[in-house]
């Protein structure tokens, strides 16, 4: 029985995604398609669930249907937000999609199934992760163990990437200035509600941010859901505000702090004569160095995330701002 | 046991309660009425479902979660249909509903009736 | 039973996401977006109970709160573009 629901979730959700794209396709106001995205999002992060990787569904949920489309709806609002007359079709263009489209189909022939207990990746690399995070870090989140300590310059990689997307948005962008408007007292409801529920998002996102190494969640995943709340914050009572309570002076600084934090915790160990980000060094026993390093770098990573995130978001919401 | 039944039973009308909202949902002829149909689930057919799996879970940290799921839900999606209806009164949603075609008759005749006698 | 309810609820987002895809005005998709969000978040609590998924009650929490400001977010964003004119797909 449970192995049917498996299938059933797993085909419905499949025929979800493609029933999506098709209305994606022939929408023509760009909201409605930006919306029909956000259901994409859900749908892919529950098939995510589905195959057991919480962390990467965590993190769809986090920044696909959340800022994805906030951010896509405040470009929107820019732009028009109904889509151009369609040009004639192409035949050619049709075949090399098709062709290019087989020929991948073709490739994967050779992979190993999906969930296959013989693939590599299930006889080599994954049993000496799982036995090297009880061994020598001791989380039972491995997911976080591989990304922040085994695989942790690929992830200060990763970090520098989203802080040079922020560095990008400003200097093409830049954060503009935006007065707080003394509106009338319109919606009183939303108003009430949403205070405790900023309060909320923001003691859940410092959960998610230390619960990492137990359950799923981590620095990126927490770094978004406290820039919702500040981006919740910032629809209801106006951009001005949102403004006053963090400046956009200081996010630009906040962002490279982040990074600044990731990258010191791995030249300390250099001081004791360790490779760069080897955690080890950062303590008398191991496995408590393995903990205080994984603690320092994720808090580097939420900061990045969280500076970097409310960056764009302001940099959208504050550009021509015309009434 | 007495819980296990309870759970089910939970289970059972908060299933039939999110069909019959989303029934609802495709079904009524007008936005405010597909608005209050679609309501049906969050506030009633959520809280079911959710009982249902916390009286199968037992007392954990995870069912303290689940009440914690519960009260978002009922607070947060309340507020969303508030402002949805708000948003739509402002853009211009026009509450009558469609006449059938033989009320459309009656209706019809009502007027020819009126005006015939107005003359 | 608890499959019956999973399979009630697959239904469900079926029926919803046909609504999202007909409705005659914008306010009628953004409340069957809002409403896909919602069963998606019931579906994580029945299907993650059901299917023994690791650490589902944090990400239902997350759907529900990103739901939200999800919603918040199009309706206002629509509303500030909404002077320049409306159309339905």
């Amino acid at each position: 029985m449970i192995g049917n629901l498996h299938l059933i979730i797993d085909v419905c959700l499949l025929a979800f995604l493609v029933l999506i794209v098709f209305a994606v396709m022939k929408v023509t106001n760009l909201f409605v398609a930006t919306m029909l995205f956000g259901i994409f999002s859900f749908v892919t992060a529950l098939l995510f669930l589905d195959l057991d990787a919480v962390d990467v569904a965590f993190t769809e949920a986090a920044v696909g249907a959340g800022f994805s489309t906030v951010l896509m709806l405040a470009a929107l609002r820019l732009s028009g937000a109904v889509e151009n007359a369609k040009h004639r079709h192409s035949a050619l263009g049709l075949f090399i999609v098709v062709l290019t489209g087989a020929a991948l189909i073709y490739g994967t022939s050779d992979f190993p199934n999906m969930g296959d207990a013989n693939a590599p990746v299930q006889l080599h690399l994954a049993p000496e992760f799982i036995q090297l995070t009880q061994e020598k870090i001791d989380i039972p989140n491995v997911v976080t163990a591989v990304l922040a300590s085994f695989r942790g310059y690929d992830t200060f990689g990763e970090t520098v990437v989203i802080f040079s997307a922020g560095v990008a948005v400003l200097l093409l962008l830049g954060m503009g200035h935006v007065e707080p408007k003394n509106e009338p007292e319109q919606n009183m409801v939303l108003w009430v509600v949403v205070k405790p529920f900023i309060a909320l998002i923001l003691i859940f996102g410092l959960y998610v941010q230390f619960h990492g190494d137990f359950g799923a969640g981590g620095g990126f995943q927490a770094g978004v859901i406290f820039a919702s709340g500040m981006i919740l914050y910032s629809l209801v009572f106006g951009e001005g505000y949102a403004r006053k309570v963090i400046s956009s002076r200081i996010l630009p600084r906040l962002a490279a702090l982040g990074v600044l934090i990731y990258g010191v915790t791995g030249l300390a160990s250099l001081l004791w004569d360790k490779p760069f980000l080897d955690y080890n060094a950062l303590s008398s026993n191991p496995v408590s160095g393995q903990h205080m390093g994984i603690l320092l770098v994720e808090a580097g990573v939420g900061l990045a995330v969280f500076a970097t995130v409310l960056l764009i978001f302001y940099s959208f919401s504050g550009v021509n701002h015309n009434e | 046991m007495i819980i296990s039944f309870l759970s089910d039973i939970c289970l059972l009308l908060g299933g039939f309660f999110t069909l019959t909202g989303a029934l609802g949902l495709l079904r009524f002829p007008n936005f405010y009425s597909r608005l209050h149909a679609a309501s049906v689930t969050e506030s009633l057919a959520a809280p079911l479902l959710i009982t249902g799996v916390i009286l199968d879970t037992g007392l954990t940290l995870d069912s303290a979660k689940l009440v914690l799921i519960i009260l978002i839900m009922v607070i947060a999606n309340p507020t969303i249909t508030h402002a949805l209806c708000r948003a739509a009164a402002h853009g211009g949603v026009n509450p009558e509903m469609r006449l059938k075609s033989s009320e459309k008759k009656q209706s019809q005749t009502d007027t020819e009736l009126s005006s015939k006698e107005s003359k | 039973m608890i499959a019956a309810a999973v399979v009630a609820l697959l239904i469900t987002l079926a029926l919803t996401l046909i609504r999202a895809f007909l409705g005659p005005s914008i306010y009628d998709q953004i409340l069957a977006v809002n409403s896909f969000g919602t069963k998606t978040v019931l579906l994580i609590v029945v299907g993650g109970h059901a299917l023994d998924w690791f650490s589902y009650v944090d990400i239902a929490l997350m759907y529900a709160l990103v739901n939200f400001v999800g919603t918040l977010a199009v309706m206002r964003f629509f509303e500030q573009y909404k002077p320049e004119g409306e159309q339905s797909s």
